[in-house]
């Protein structure tokens, strides 16, 4: 269910790392509590965030819910694709449903992420 | 709620879990909001057939020989017209004819009414209606009126949909293809003595139906194996939303009258003496403050309920509630804005999250089914 090779937050997003880069989206977790995913609002390429700002949001038919970055960074590139298909979102969070690339500052951000059977525990566990 | 304090559950509720649905707690109340999907569900319901469990509603008896006249002093329809056999939309209104909640209205016989209230109000109806029966608050003269509470005594099903009379009438001991709109009658469905009224909360021709909670689980069984599709909370508000129906809590509350959210065919004013109606007789005169309007946003984004309306930099009204709208495919909902803002073709801008959408007044309801 959610790749070994990505981190995860405890606000459900998902980081995999390429190089200086890493992609962000969230979680097989996340969409299946929104449900069918109607709009996404991203930031503009070049805008630069600190960590635990909020840089987009992603609204349902029943819900809004915020995402935050978990690295501060330059976005590099948006996914333009989910912007005009939202329902990407909910087919393919961890892939298709990327939402941006960010050029990461400092990888200490990374330290405090989950890998993916401690996210899996912590979504299992009823805390999340 | 506090922890510890137990949600309840309907009959269905093992059926829902089945089903896969997803529960959330609704007024104290574990109820399906979705199964396979708000979307995917609303449209069947505009197509074909959905099925809603609604056992959460509060219903409550009044009988006697002073229920009639009891009934006319406390609610603002005109209970001297509806027969037996028929049902009315009305309300619980306060002195000030604001809500204390919006209620539907059973003549099962001369004396003797079922009224049908909302599941977030339900006590709290059933002891306005019970103390001013007794001649308490307010003073009402009843004379001989009992009121009970009766929830506990039925689960109500509701199957709406251009499918709904197909799906029902072979699981019918009588014809139901002649019940009027809010026309109701008694009957057997599926072997089980029901309560078959042609009413329903999404903007389609369908049938409420009440049924004892013990038998309801089967009922529901034959149904959804007669192809009617189960459909949750989610896609209950956004079908009602559609059809421009007001929701207690959001387009109706106790700082609301009848008048201000369009209600004004529920207030019969010339009926004789009823709670709140002098406060409707001086609006009438004086004129509403706000006036609920429906809009359809122009922008990316879904205004919601609580969303400012903003004009020149200041408030000047609110959404009362806002969805993505699955039929339309795009992002509408219903507010209160100043009656010189309420002409279909108004542009509105609506706060949200700090960004001013652009919006539109359209005429309601936005959702209107071909005959």
């Amino acid at each position: 269910m959610y790749p070994r090779d990505y981190l995860y937050s405890r606000e459900h997003e998902w980081l995999r790392i390429e190089d200086d880069l890493c992609v962000l989206g969230i979680t097989e977790f996340a969409q299946q509590e929104l449900g069918e995913v109607v709009f996404v609002e991203l930031p503009e390429i070049g805008q630069v965030f600190d960590t635990n700002d909020e840089l987009g949001t992603i609204e349902s038919v029943k819900a809004v819910a915020e995402v935050f970055t978990p690295v501060a960074g330059e976005v590099v590139e948006i996914n333009d694709a989910v912007v005009d298909d939202p329902e990407l979102l909910n087919e393919d969070p961890h892939g298709d449903g990327w939402l941006i690339k960010i050029r990461f500052s400092s990888a200490d951000d990374l330290k405090s992420m989950m890998k993916a059977e401690e996210y899996e525990e912590f979504v299992q566990s009823g805390e999340a | 709620m506090s922890e510890g304090q137990s949600l309840k559950r309907t009959p269905l509720y093992d059926r829902h879990r089945e089903a896969g649905a997803k529960i959330v707690d609704f007024a104290g109340w574990e109820m399906p909001v979705q199964y396979a999907g708000v979307i995917e569900e609303h449209r069947a319901v505009r197509t074909a057939a959905g099925l809603f469990d609604v056992s959460h509603m509060g219903e409550v008896r009044v009988r006697g020989a002073g229920a009639q006249a009891f009934l006319q002093r406390l609610t603002p329809n005109d209970v001297g017209k509806l027969v037996p056999g028929r049902a009315h939309y009305s309300g619980l209104l306060t002195d000030r004819a604001t809500y204390v909640d919006d209620i539907l209205i059973y003549r099962l016989a001369a004396d003797d009414f079922l009224v049908v209230v909302n599941a977030s109000n339900a006590g709290r109806d059933f002891e306005w209606i019970a103390a001013h029966a007794a001649g308490g608050e307010g003073g009402e003269v009843a004379g001989d009126v009992e009121v009970i509470d009766e929830s506990d005594r039925y689960a109500l099903l509701a199957l709406q949909g251009p499918q709904a009379l197909e799906t029902l009438a072979p699981l019918v001991s009588r014809d139901v293809s002649g019940l009027k709109y809010y026309g109701f009658a008694e009957g057997a469905v599926a072997g089980v003595p029901a309560l078959i009224s042609r009413t329903g909360y999404t903007g389609e021709d369908g049938f409420e139906l009440y049924l004892p909670p013990e038998d309801a689980p089967e009922v529901w069984r034959r149904l959804v194996e007669a192809g009617a599709v189960p459909a949750g909370l989610g896609a209950r508000d956004t079908l009602r939303l559609e059809a421009a129906m007001a929701l207690y809590g959001h387009e109706i509350d106790d700082t609301t009258t009848p008048f201000e959210a369009g209600l004004n065919w529920v207030v019969k004013l010339d009926k004789g003496e009823f709670l709140g109606r002098d406060a409707l007789a001086a609006q009438k005169a004086s004129g509403i403050p706000r006036k609920l309007v429906g809009f359809e946003v122009q922008g990316r984004g879904i205004a919601r309920q609580g969303h400012p309306v903003v004009s020149e930099g200041g408030i000047v009204g609110a959404v009362t509630s806002g969805t993505w709208s699955p039929t339309f495919e795009k992002a509408l909902g219903l507010a209160y804005v100043p009656p010189e803002m309420a002409a279909p073709g108004t542009p509105l801008a609506i706060e949200v999250r700090g960004k001013a959408l652009p919006a539109v007044v359209v005429e309601t309801p936005f959702y209107k089914r071909s005959r």
